[in-house]
């Protein structure tokens, strides 16, 4: 019985052996290329939430009351940040990793070195991590120069924008193990990410929805980076952040094997 | 000399689709293993078994020392990858395609960086180290590839077909560069599908077909032994087929047909009494004698053309059949 147990543990536990040095080799690769495109890339990730912030805080805002003490530009910029972050994850294990996978047949080449494929698999999510960091931090940074950041809490949200990178770069990574063609992404965007984007807190606070609706949002993990990158951007910090940065730890932890036995099942026969 | 991959029963099935049908064989180090069959014959599957992509099914598969189930990351230190499709990195430039897979064998970047420079020199891409991989040429590419392969100076170097959609010359180029690295007592695996890169490179080859090895041997050894020396090709109107194979029955050592052409197989390297009956046979409407080659050996295995894999109209025998050949044509 008990060996029996153990050994089910063990097996648990080899999901997160791949986190290792091998995977970082892959993380590596992606950075090369990434210092050959960094410009145009991070310009399309700060050109684009500013062109939002822009209509809803000035535009939009004109038209709404303070939320919550905060002027609308104030309550909408951390929801921006959190979505573009999420976007740039989702974006990049979904197309991009597709990409690298189906067509140029990437995978395939690290496979054959001593790197496996579970290790190439964390190399991209580290990756889309990564993303998320940057694109958020480059925001957060661009927000705070326009004035929008009262509190020196905002220096943790580096930590938020990492537990958002991971959990996009799983979901994204999830469906690029299953979808048979590119095209498939549309419904990833449509059925999931777009629903993140519109009822997680971003646009209008959640108490104007029936009680049922809000209770669903607890069940969007962009819902809690918003939470969190809201509370840290104003400093009102309370130990009720705990259970949104708990709940985004377990999401993680949970879904980690996902990607890795679909992307197993997909590509090893 | 040492055997440094070891198979015994080894068996690949896709959904219960048998790719590798039980097979054994053995290949010594220092030398260039073919392994010779059409398309769909089982040879990626073999070689991605045996460079620990595909799972075994069945059977065992020892390469270097170590079983593929048990250590993969020791053996694929060990070992370098040809694959048939390219997999270059479309994002990286020449020399960076090679420093980054030096990476992911843990190789320093200085190091990497003279390795790479020399292997470029080595393949004569060293003008094109920093283009982009999508602007060299279809064999530069190949060649690349190849290079990749040596980075980590493996001891076996496995190519998968290497050089399937080249032209004439780049396919004779990297013979002579495979050639030299043997030289160096690299081990090559090497699949192909074409009859004379097999017998121009290998020191030992296994033809396979259906997922089953039809003959293993040196090239000359399985020539002589299938098909003697010597083949006599003859052209003739078809509906006269049967008559001339019983004309010429009782001095040639097998035959093959395949459409309007009937190949003679000449026995003890003297054609002058097949020739002297072909003569003699008016519907005859030309023919040659010309060394046999391994294309003859795998044409009386498989009854197929290797290059295409189609099936051509075939018949093969022994002559004791040939009375009762009504099914030839």
């Amino acid at each position: 019985m008990q060996a029996e147990a153990s050994q089910k543990l063990e097996k648990l536990t080899a999901f997160y052996r791949p986190v290792n040095r091998w995977a970082l080799k892959v993380l590596a690769r992606n950075l090369i290329v990434f210092k050959k495109t960094w410009a145009t890339s991070i310009a399309f990730n700060v050109i684009e939430p500013l062109l939002y912030l822009a209509a809803l805080g000035v535009g939009l805002g004109m038209l709404v009351e303070d939320i919550e003490g905060m002027s609308y530009t104030q309550f909408v910029a951390p929801g921006i940040v959190a979505t573009s972050a999420m976007w740039a994850s989702a974006a990049e294990c979904s197309y991009d990793s597709f990409v690298r996978m189906h067509y140029q047949k990437i995978y395939h080449a690290i496979v054959a070195t001593p790197i496996n494929l579970e290790e190439v698999v964390v190399g991209e999510l580290l990756y889309g991590t990564f993303k998320s960091l940057l694109s958020g931090t480059v925001i957060i940074a661009v927000v705070s120069i326009l004035g929008l950041v009262p509190s020196f809490w905002a220096l943790l949200v580096p930590v938020v924008l990492i537990l958002n990178g991971l959990v996009f770069s799983q979901i994204a990574m999830i469906w690029t193990g299953l979808v048979p063609k590119i095209d498939n992404f549309a419904y990833f965007f449509t059925l999931i990410i777009t629903p993140m984007f519109l009822f997680s807190e971003v646009f209008f606070p959640l108490d104007v929805l029936p009680r049922i609706l809000q209770q669903l949002a607890w069940a969007l993990p962009l819902y809690h980076v918003v939470v969190l990158l809201r509370s840290l951007t104003i400093g009102m910090v309370s130990i009720d952040l705990v259970y949104h940065l708990l709940w985004l730890v377990l999401f993680i932890m949970i879904i980690f094997p996902l990607p890795q036995v679909l992307m197993h099942r997909r590509l090893i026969k | 000399m040492q055997s440094v991959v070891e198979a015994q029963n080894l068996q690949k099935y896709y959904n219960g689709f048998p790719a590798v049908a039980g097979i054994d064989f053995s290949i010594n180090g220092g030398q260039c293993f073919g392994i010779l069959g059409p398309n769909g014959a089982g040879k990626t599957t073999l070689v991605a078994m045996i460079y620990c992509f595909h799972p075994v099914s069945c059977g065992k598969l020892i390469v270097l020392g170590r079983d593929v189930t048990e250590d993969p990351r020791a053996i694929k230190t060990r070992l370098g990858v040809v694959p048939q499709e390219n997999n270059l990195d479309l994002e990286l430039t020449v020399l960076e395609n090679l420093i980054v897979y030096a990476g992911y064998y843990g190789i320093s970047r200085s190091e990497a960086e003279r390795r790479a420079k020399e292997l470029l020199y080595f393949f004569g891409l060293s003008a094109k180290a920093n283009q982009e991989v999508e602007q060299i040429s279809g064999g530069m590419k190949r060649r690349l590839t190849i290079a990749r392969g040596l980075i980590h100076t493996p001891e076996i170097l496995i190519l998968d077909e290497p050089t399937t959609g080249l032209d004439p010359q780049s396919r004779r180029l990297i013979w002579e560069h495979l050639r030299r690295l043997k030289k160096r007592g690299l081990t090559l695996i090497l699949t192909t599908h074409y009859l004379e890169e097999a017998s121009q490179l290998c020191d030992q080859l296994i033809i396979m077909n259906q997922g089953v090895i039809l003959e293993e041997g040196k090239p000359v050894d399985l020539i002589k032994k299938q098909v003697g020396a010597k083949v006599v090709e003859v052209g003739l109107d078809s509906a006269k087929i049967e008559d001339f194979l019983y004309t010429v029955r009782d001095v040639v050592g097998g035959y093959q047909v395949a459409g309007r052409t009937v190949y003679l197989y000449v026995p003890h390297d003297d054609e002058s009494e097949v020739l002297a009956l072909i003569n003699t046979f008016d519907y005859v409407e030309v023919y040659q004698v010309r060394p046999s080659n391994l294309e003859d050996v795998f044409l009386k295995l498989t009854g197929r053309g290797l290059i295409y894999g189609e099936d051509i109209e075939h018949a093969s025998g022994s002559f004791a059949e040939i009375g009762k050949a009504d099914g030839i044509l």
